[in-house]
């Protein structure tokens, strides 16, 4: 019931009572979607949509961030000099390694 | 980007297991709330692949499976009742109620048809003015904002042969239920994207501060859950607590205000009947005076319809995160998406039934 695909928007209209549809694309497949929700969105533009309505439009600077984050840690991984496999129980995890690492960017309050 | 197959990525997926697997000191309980987010977990066998310190728990958000058994009793009623169409979302037709079901109500000549959109329903009664045509409302905060559209335009169009059978139900009064029962296991919550998409997570932060517990909103798709349990895994490894946004990419803090704001229109706050919890408080959604004419429960009389929930389903323990559907004795033999004693077997949203299909009986 929480099923929101993401689709693109390729027509905005009015319906004939008024109301701002659109047709949006899946992957090909076209549909016609109620916009009331997302007054702003203009063709071309992405939109979560959840039984006929585009109920959020899609940020794609956001959606770019989660990729953006594991590039940050791959980076940082390039530049981490490898360590020998430790077999000691306990011991604190080398400098560097991605056990001592905290990544910069994730859980925040925000 | 398709906002879909980018975050299906084997290699992305592996390296945020990896990300855990390095932070993970200790063992921790995360619940995610949407039943949605259940099937993603246990379809791509998230929930076998991350470490074993980590235990993750499968919360209410199933709203098919919370429909109370009298709301089905309810529906089954006026169904049943020559002249009307009876519309509903497919899931709801395989719920079992006391005696029948929607399905079984169909087979015996009764005049029950899947919607994709509260809208058609309306569209089938302006079609259909000689007939009465009903809407089943069942969903969390998502789903809210479609139907209080439905009513709204029904309204509007002065249209006398349209109703809705409201059963809404509210993530945060069930989170609180939760977090406040004194067997409460839960120390970090996955939040529900969409539901958030809609609400936005502004009513989260007090329930994060007061239980002191992490919260992530957190998207649908496999790297979404992945980095949302590292996000609740840096958290609770860090001891800090209050609301994290993992679905930025459509979910803003305030949520969707047209949509809030016709939802406040249309509907009030009520208590809630949930299957397998019981009562919880200003949990549920119910039409508000004005629109009373459109209240399915007042057109058919059928608010005095009461259950008694049969024994067997364990499916309360199952929506409270306190059993696994793999610990019920009838799971897979005397219940299963052919023969369902519960909700959560029949729905595509539930986690019996997310078992059922993907992680073998």
């Amino acid at each position: 019931m929480c099923l929101g695909v993401p689709g693109r928007v390729v027509e905005i209209h009015e319906s004939p009572i008024g109301m701002p549809m659109g047709r949006v694309s899946f992957s090909g497949i076209t549909k016609e979607v109620c916009l009331a929700y997302t007054p702003d969105v203009e063709v071309d533009e992405w939109v979560v949509v959840h039984v006929g309505f585009a109920i959020s439009k899609i940020d794609e600077d956001e959606a770019h961030r989660v990729f953006d984050f594991l590039e940050e840690m791959n980076e940082l991984d390039e530049i981490h000099i490898p360590q020998p496999e430790l077999t000691v129980p306990d011991a604190p995890p080398p400098p560097g390694s991605p056990a001592a690492r905290r990544s910069p960017d994730a859980g925040g309050t925000s | 980007m398709k906002y879909v197959d980018e975050y299906r990525r084997e290699e992305d997926a592996q390296r945020f297991l990896a990300l855990i697997r390095d932070r993970v000191t200790r063992p921790w309980t995360l619940m995610e709330i949407c039943g949605g987010q259940t099937h993603t977990l246990v379809k791509f066998g998230i929930d076998r692949m991350l470490p074993e310190e980590i235990s993750l728990v499968h919360g209410p958000g199933c709203p098919v499976c919370v429909t109370p058994l009298e709301m089905i009793d309810r529906a089954v009623a006026i169904a049943g009742r020559p002249g009307v169409i009876f519309t509903s979302f497919g899931d709801m037709l395989r719920v079992p109620g006391s005696e029948s079901d929607l399905l079984g109500v169909k087979a015996r000549g009764g005049d029950v048809r899947i919607v994709y959109s509260p809208l058609d329903a309306v569209t089938l009664a302006q079609r259909n003015p000689d007939r009465e045509v009903v809407f089943f409302a069942v969903g969390f905060e998502t789903t809210a904002p479609a139907n209080a559209m439905a009513v709204w335009r029904a309204h509007q169009l002065g249209l006398e042969n349209f109703s809705m059978l409201v059963s809404h139900v509210l993530v945060p009064p069930a989170m609180e239920a939760i977090l406040g029962a004194p067997d409460n296991r839960v120390q970090a919550f996955l939040a529900a994207g969409h539901v958030c998409a809609v609400m936005g997570y502004w009513e989260y932060e007090p329930l994060a501060e007061k239980y002191e517990v992490p919260m992530v909103v957190t998207g649908f798709e496999p790297l979404d859950l992945l980095q949302g349990i590292h996000m609740a895994v840096e958290m609770l490894e860090e001891g800090r607590w209050g609301v994290a946004n993992q679905y930025a990419r459509a979910v803003e803090r305030e949520g969707n205000q047209p949509a809030q704001e016709l939802v406040g229109r249309v509907f009030e706050v009520s208590d809630r009947m949930w299957r397998g919890i019981g009562e919880i408080p200003t949990s549920g959604l119910r039409i508000r005076d004005e629109f009373r004419a459109l209240d399915a429960l007042e057109r058919y009389g059928v608010a005095g319809v009461t259950a008694e929930e049969p024994s067997e389903c364990i499916a309360g323990s199952i929506l409270r995160g306190l059993c696994k559907p793999s610990d019920c004795t009838a799971f897979g033999t005397k219940c299963t998406p052919e023969t369902p004693l519960g909700a959560p077997m029949v729905s595509s949203e539930g986690a019996c039934a997310a078992y059922y299909h993907y992680a073998g009986t």
